[in-house]
């Protein structure tokens, strides 16, 4: 997949402003970035389901413009909503799906039947798809998006709004079809979810790329090696910060806390409490996305 | 030979169809005989001269046809159009996969064709044991009757797209189909209407559709005037359409 100057508008709204960037077969590649950042916006365009307003795209060698029809019959996608028809069961679900890409019904049944497994849903085949919880509707989307065994998967926030289990459980799905050699395309507010699943990943911000690499990579660049996470009284943090700033390579103000970027965590700690400070708690911990992205769009990811 | 991409669509229709097809059975089969037993044999026990030269039954039979028409071909254009785009998002989901808007729409407006040919055969046959269908044109009613349901269903299709809840709904039965339902020749001839009236009857839609599907089943029928019916109802139909790829375009497309 390449793009070039690839732009979103919606009337005078830019919401992806001329961005670059390449996507080889079988990498997984992500999209960081808050809401409103224009991620969606390029999953739609990189989905063929919404024209790209400038610049050039090409999805698996094609024109969007010209051979959406073809491109589509190769991508899974996961939409951030979910499409799924809540009256009909689960394996309904998964029949209708696979007639779109005009699969034979016994491809489809026998795909449904692994693809039930992998998601975990096999003793839920013939349930209704209304009183399932979010996490099973999720799997269920994601089992759907699998039945023409595509070869490049589209997940826009895959895991948003789950509990921590399900999200678990997601992870290790995505996990699998990945060493199966898919190329995935990820959008996620979860740091750990990017360092988890993604090879290679950018930060968007108001439509434009603020940062690009592997998480390693990018965490090197734009973060020190620890963190030293400080709660004071709530108020204090900025008179803190500002007196505990010769300390610390960099230091963030958080609502609810006060970030200390440096080296060596625990001697920086030690210095704070040398110098008669005494914070209601004290955490050292190894630099994550999570502090890129604090750095780079100056706010927390999920908000 | 792949399926064409419209037909994979209408298969979503028909595949919910047949879970869903026993709820519909009321609305769809059993009120159209009701009414006919309850006002064209019952009422029409009292009605000694004949309407427009036939019996009641058999005056009201064919209306009846066209109204039902109406009324399922307006009804698939509203809440599953909504469903589509909004509640379940059924269009979405099929966008993601080789399918087109314009797929999207055909493959709808196919299925309530399809649905109103079910009702519309299953409504023949009750007629015809009535006793009531006269003369073999009354075959022809079936399409009559198609065309009657798409010249709703395409406009309010179109309409239904550009809507973000369903109240839009509530006043189309209200200002719209109810008062076409009562006054556009299905109980009674609109000559009985207020001669100011007449003509706003004789422009709307049931009115042509109920002209032409009594013509064909009663075989009382003069060529140009049924050709006219006939064609409204398609440019309608037609005009619908058009307005309809405009909407669901600008809908589903962002």
């Amino acid at each position: 997949m390449v793009a070039r100057g690839l732009t979103k508008r919606f009337g005078d709204f830019v919401a992806v402003d001329s961005v670059d960037f390449e996507i080889d077969r079988g990498e997984s590649f992500g999209f960081l970035g808050p809401n409103g950042a224009g991620k969606t916006s390029t999953m739609k365009m990189i989905s063929c389901t919404s024209p790209v307003s400038g610049g050039t795209l090409r999805v698996l060698g094609m024109d969007p413009a010209v051979d959406g029809t073809r491109i589509r019959a190769r991508i899974g996608l996961v939409p951030q909503e979910d499409s799924l028809d809540l009256e009909l069961t689960v394996l309904d679900n998964l029949m209708i799906y696979g007639r779109y890409f005009d699969l034979p019904r016994p491809l489809i049944r026998r795909r449904a039947q692994q693809l039930l497994e992998f998601a975990q849903l096999t003793d839920r085949a013939d349930d209704r798809v209304d009183p399932l919880s979010g996490g099973m509707k999720r799997r269920l989307t994601i089992a759907r998006s699998l039945i023409s065994d595509p070869d490049l998967l589209i997940l826009d926030e895959p895991t948003t709004g789950l509990d921590p289990q399900a999200r678990h459980l997601l992870w290790d799905r995505l996990y699998r079809l990945k060493q199966e050699g898919k190329t995935l395309v990820i959008t996620t507010h979860y740091m750990d979810e990017a360092e988890q699943l993604c090879d290679r990943l950018v930060v968007m911000d108001h439509g434009r790329f603020a940062a690009e690499g592997t998480p390693r990579e990018l965490i090197e660049r734009y973060s020190t090696r620890e963190v030293v996470e400080l709660r004071f009284r709530s108020g204090e943090h900025e008179s803190v910060a500002h007196r505990l700033a010769g300390l610390a390579v960099r230091s963030e103000v958080l609502p609810d806390r006060l970030l200390l970027y440096t080296a060596d965590g625990d001697a920086t700690l030690s210095q704070v409490h040398a110098a008669g400070f005494t914070p209601e708690s004290a955490l050292v911990r190894r630099a994550t996305l999570e502090d890129v992205f604090l750095r780079l769009t100056g706010r927390t990811l999920v908000d | 030979m792949a399926t064409p991409l419209w037909v994979r669509a209408l298969g979503y229709w028909a595949y919910q169809y047949r879970r869903t097809w026993r709820s519909s059975i009321t609305t769809s089969f059993l009120y159209p005989v009701l009414y006919l037993a309850a006002i064209g044999v019952g009422l029409g026990s009292l009605i000694h001269h004949p309407v427009d030269g036939v019996r009641y039954v058999d005056f009201i039979a064919p209306g009846l046809l066209a109204a039902t028409a109406m009324q399922i071909g307006s009804n698939e254009a509203m809440y599953p159009v909504m469903m589509g785009i909004k509640w379940w998002r059924t269009y979405f989901a099929m966008l993601a996969t080789p399918l087109r808007v314009l797929d999207v729409l055909r493959g709808h407006l196919a299925w309530i064709a399809v649905r109103l040919t079910i009702v519309s055969v299953i409504y023949l046959a009750v007629v015809a044991a009535f006793g009531v269908a006269r003369s073999p044109l009354a075959v022809l009613a079936l399409p009559a009757a198609v065309a009657t349901g798409t010249a709703f269903a395409a406009p309010i299709a179109a309409f239904s797209a550009t809507q973000d809840k369903d109240v839009g709904f509530t006043t189309i039965y209200r200002f719209g189909l109810i008062p076409l339902f009562l006054f556009s020749g299905t109980f009674f001839p609109v000559t009985q209407l207020p001669g100011w009236l007449q003509p706003v009857a004789d422009a709307t839609p049931l009115y042509h559709g109920v002209s032409l599907c009594r013509g064909l089943v009663l075989g009382q029928l003069s060529l140009w005037p049924a050709l006219g019916d006939a064609l409204y109802l398609v440019a309608l139909t037609a005009v619908g359409y058009l307005l309809a790829r405009r909407t669901f375009t600008r809908r589903l497309v962002v």
